[in-house]
Formats: structure tokens, C-alpha cells, sequence
């Protein structure tokens, strides 16, 4: 490449990242201007608050058990979307071939039913989750789980075509392991950054939910804060803020994870 | 393998055909059976503004967002694969494609909300009023506005690979035979990436249609897009028996994002060919 055309290239790219970074980050900093307002000049008093938990508790109970449910969602949901998904996807790769297109189509399906359309249809099934395991915010892992089906299917994909799960699976069955040992100690390790990835993807998009807690009524992060912006806008502005920057550490970390077993691979 | 079956089919074939049913099913208070008539409501002056409004709103965010976010995609392929700065734009972009709702709702109230910081910032130094034509923050320009801050990054995410399926010996054979950039840009990489373009393009169009966290903790009153008419049919209390019309509403926004995923994937097939 000619050095003019890099030139030109490099004064493009800062062009582009200076003019869209304004954009981006102008919120931000607009979030953090309006929680230090402060009637003369600024004050950390928000922050304060926020960095104790105790104080959040006793103040702002629906916050706190927000974020409680919020990180027991997404914990449950990364666990359940592992357990049902990844047995599923093995067995139709190793047994039952002719079902990976349907698989395929319905694990992707989430994709073309908006949020909001699915919360109609969920209500009465919610009724019958109500009538026999109650009606605890906990409940909305099922609804979650079907929400991140399309993005954990794609990265476990991903991760099962790297390997040769026939072979692998042959050779610890000819070895005498039986179907357990062969998925917890064969391919769960061989295809741990894709299980990563669909963990920390599913925990993201279950942190930053809406649609259906707020229409079923249950309490999660982001309900919680929708309410509190009503009462207490700094306060909730300020967990919004949190939230936005902790999920952007959480991914700009990954990305990390992801490059070291690439590179190790590559070695 | 039986377990994924029957959970799947209880949490979205039923919900799927409660929808499907539902807009055709009667009230019960009518004796049930099906008809036509939830359908027919959609015909409603009401629902039929709602519908034209979530379409100019999702094709107008998604229009900036897709060139914008390409932009923003280019600038960050053709900076190092491995990088510092492309591994901060493409974490910065998945958190913000995915996180909108109602923290973006708030970021936009504390930036040009009526106290928010670049409004008063605005009048104090320059005194000029950004409302002065009436507050269009939560009318079409405003909401485009704020749709346009996770539609960019989604577009970054999605036509990303496309980029970086481009190879630079295509660009230096172009050269060779005297191509200028322009040339190759016209004759060589914009026919190559118009279809993956198109592509998420719809893909944006179908993400913004189905938006509801965003609109839904900005605009408090009325009810101008799709999924508010949904929730107000849902929580309604004043209108009774409005549940299957919300069914009808619901069937009608699948229609509507089916056909464009649809559109999608026949795009994505011919860029993988081209492009893989």
C-alpha cells in the first residue's frame, strides 16, 4: 500500500472515530454531568450512595432487589441455556444429522418475534408457570432462556464446527466413557470459549432486559430503575450509567479470553 | 435432546400460536369461535398511523445507522485486526447494540431532555433553544435520534465480517490495471458489499421495528409505534376484550419483521458466496 493512501486512510479513520465518538460518548458524559448536579456547583452525593449497599437497601428496596433478581436471572439462564442446548447440539451432530437445518430454524426463530410479541403470547403459559412453580420474578429465566437461544446457538456453533466431535466422542466411547463423561470431559473443554462467549452474551442481554419483565410484571434491573427514574432520576441515571459501563468492561474483557486460546491454538 | 424439544415447544411454539390463534379468536364474551374482526382492527386510523410511524421511524434509523455504522466499520478494518482500538469499538459496540432500553432512554433525557446538558449548555453559552420548535425529542426526529445510538453500533457488528472478507489483493489488482480508488470503489468493493450492505440494512430496519424498552421509558403518553399499541392493548383497562386485538397487532408486526428476515437471509446467501 502506497504511504499517500495510508495517510489518507489514517486521516479517514480519525475522522470517523472522533465525529461518531462525540456522538457516543456525549450521553455519557451527560449522565455523569447530571448525577453530580448539585444546586451550587457539583457533588459526589449520588456516588456515595451508590457505593453502599447497605444505604441502597434501606433507601431504594425495589433497586436492590432488582439487581439481586437481575444477577439471579442471568446466572440461571446462562446455566439453563448450557444445560438444554449444549447435550441437544452434540447429539444432533453425533446421532441425528438430519435435524440440524430445524434445529437450526427453531433456535434461530426468537430473531423474527420481537420481544414484545412474545410477552402476548407468553401470558397465559406465565399463568400456568404461576399456578405450578408461583409467580416469583425468578420465573422469568424460562421467557430468557428462548431470548438468547439465537445468539448462544450461533457461538456454540461456532465452537462445535471447530472440533471433530465424531471422532473425539468415538475415541473416549472406544475407550469405555459413557455418554456423561464424553460431553463434562471431552467436548466441554474442547469448546470452553464458545461456552464462555454464550454464557457472557446471554448474561448481557439478560442485564440489560425490559420488554418482558416490565409487561409480566415481575422486577428485575431495568424495571427497577424505569421506576426509580420516576421518583429519583439522579439515582437511577446513575445505575444506568453503572450498568452500561460495567456490561463494556464485561465484554471488552472477553474480548481478551477469546485471542489468548486462539493464539495458544495457533502456537 | 427431549428436554430441549419440550421446552422449546412450551416456551415458543405455544406463545407463537396463542398469537396466531389469538387474532383470529373471538372475545369470549361474545361466545368465541373465530373471526375476522381483530384483523379488521387493525384497519383503524389508529392503528394504521402507528404502524406507518414505527415504519418511517425503523427505515430512517436504520437508513443513518447503516451508513453511519459502515463508516464507523471501515475505519475500524482498516485499522490493525488485533488491535487495541478495533477490540474497544467492537466491545463498545455489543454492549451498546444490546443495552439500549431504558438506560438509553435516560442517557438522552440527561443530554437534550429539557434540563439535559447539551440543552442547557446550548442556552446559556449561545442562547439558542433547541425546542424552540416544540419538543421533538419524543416525535419521529427525536426518536430517530435516539435510535440511531444503538442502531450504529449493530451495524458495526453485522458488516463487519462482510469487511473484512474483502481482500486487498483485490484492490491491488484493480490498481495494476490502472483503477483508480474511485474506479474500485464503484466497479469492484460496491458491488461486493452491496448485498451484505442491503443485508443488514434490513437487519437494522427489523432491530428498530421491534424496539419497545427505548420507547417505551421515553414516551410516557400516547402511543405513537407498533409495541406501545401493543401494551396499551395488553394493560388496557379502560377497553375490555382489546387482548385479541392486541394479538392481531402482534401477528401483524411478525408479518411484517418475518418478510424482511426473510429478505435478509436471501441477501446473506449471496454475500457468503461472494464474500466467504
Amino acid at each position: 500500500m502506497n504511504a499517500a493512501r495510508r495517510r489518507k486512510q489514517r486521516l479517514f479513520r480519525w475522522t470517523v472515530l472522533v465525529v461518531l465518538g462525540v456522538f457516543f460518548l456525549l450521553p455519557l458524559y451527560a449522565m455523569l454531568e447530571f448525577t453530580t448536579r448539585a444546586p451550587d456547583g457539583r457533588t459526589a452525593e449520588v456516588w456515595k450512595t451508590l457505593l453502599d449497599w447497605r444505604q441502597i437497601q434501606e433507601d431504594y428496596p425495589d433497586l436492590s432487589a432488582g439487581v439481586v433478581y437481575s444477577l439471579e436471572q442471568a446466572a440461571l439462564t446462562a446455566l439453563l441455556m448450557l444445560v438444554l442446548l449444549v447435550p441437544t447440539m452434540v447429539w444432533v451432530r453425533l446421532r441425528l444429522p438430519w435435524l440440524r437445518r430445524p434445529l437450526e430454524f427453531l433456535c434461530l426463530l426468537p430473531l423474527t418475534i420481537p420481544a414484545i410479541v412474545l410477552v402476548v403470547g407468553l401470558a397465559p403459559v406465565y399463568a400456568w408457570v404461576t399456578y405450578f412453580v408461583g409467580g416469583s420474578s425468578l420465573t422469568l429465566t424460562f421467557a430468557y432462556v428462548v431470548l438468547v437461544l439465537p445468539f448462544a446457538y450461533r457461538a456454540l456453533d461456532a465452537g462445535l464446527s471447530a472440533i471433530d466431535v465424531k471422532t473425539l466422542s468415538e475415541a473416549a466411547r472406544s475407550l469405555g466413557a459413557g455418554w456423561g463423561t464424553v460431553l463434562w470431559r471431552v467436548v466441554l473443554p474442547n469448546i470452553r470459549s464458545a461456552v464462555l462467549s454464550a454464557a457472557f452474551l446471554s448474561v448481557a442481554l439478560v442485564l440489560g432486559e425490559f420488554t418482558i419483565a416490565s409487561l409480566l410484571n415481575r422486577e428485575n434491573l431495568q424495571v427497577a430503575i424505569n421506576l426509580l427514574g420516576k421518583s429519583s432520576a439522579t439515582i437511577s441515571v446513575a445505575v444506568s450509567l453503572v450498568s452500561l459501563v460495567l456490561a463494556f468492561v464485561l465484554l471488552f474483557a472477553l474480548s481478551f479470553v477469546g485471542r489468548r486460546r486462539r493464539s495458544k491454538e495457533a502456537s | 435432546m427431549v428436554p430441549f424439544g419440550a421446552y422449546v415447544v412450551v416456551f415458543l411454539i405455544i406463545p407463537t400460536l396463542v398469537v396466531v390463534i389469538g387474532a383470529f379468536g373471538a372475545n369470549p364474551e361474545d361466545g368465541g369461535g373465530a373471526t375476522l374482526e381483530n384483523i379488521k382492527a387493525l384497519g383503524n386510523r389508529q392503528v394504521v398511523d402507528a404502524f406507518v410511524f414505527s415504519v418511517s421511524l425503523s427505515a430512517g434509523s436504520a437508513l443513518i445507522g447503516a451508513v453511519l455504522g459502515a463508516l464507523l466499520a471501515y475505519a475500524v478494518a482498516t485499522a490493525k485486526p488485533d488491535g487495541m482500538l478495533r477490540r474497544l469499538v467492537t466491545s463498545a459496540c455489543a454492549v451498546l447494540a444490546q443495552f439500549g432500553g431504558v438506560t438509553l432512554a435516560f442517557a438522552f433525557y440527561a443530554t437534550i431532555g429539557l434540563t439535559g446538558f447539551v440543552t442547557v449548555y446550548l442556552a446559556d453559552h449561545y442562547d439558542v433553544n433547541i425546542f424552540s420548535g416544540g419538543v421533538w425529542l419524543f416525535e419521529l426526529p427525536g426518536l430517530t435520534l435516539v435510535y440511531t445510538y444503538f442502531q450504529i453500533p449493530l451495524m458495526v457488528i453485522v458488516f463487519l465480517p462482510a469487511l473484512d472478507g474483502i481482500r486487498p489483493q483485490w484492490r491491488e489488482a484493480a490498481e495494476s490495471l490502472g483503477g483508480s480508488t474511485w474506479q474500485y470503489w464503484r466497479l469492484v468493493g460496491g458491488p461486493l458489499l452491496a448485498p451484505a450492505f442491503l443485508g443488514s440494512t434490513l437487519l437494522l430496519f427489523a432491530n428498530a421495528f421491534s424496539a419497545y424498552a427505548t420507547a417505551a421509558a421515553l414516551v410516557s403518553q400516547g402511543a405513537p409505534i407498533v409495541p406501545l399499541q401493543i401494551r396499551n392493548a395488553l394493560t388496557s383497562e379502560v377497553l375490555l376484550g382489546q387482548e385479541n386485538v392486541g394479538k392481531a397487532l402482534a401477528l401483524g408486526m411478525v408479518v411484517v419483521v418475518a418478510v424482511v428476515m426473510w429478505l435478509y437471509a436471501l441477501l446473506q446467501r449471496r454475500t457468503s458466496r461472494w464474500l466467504g
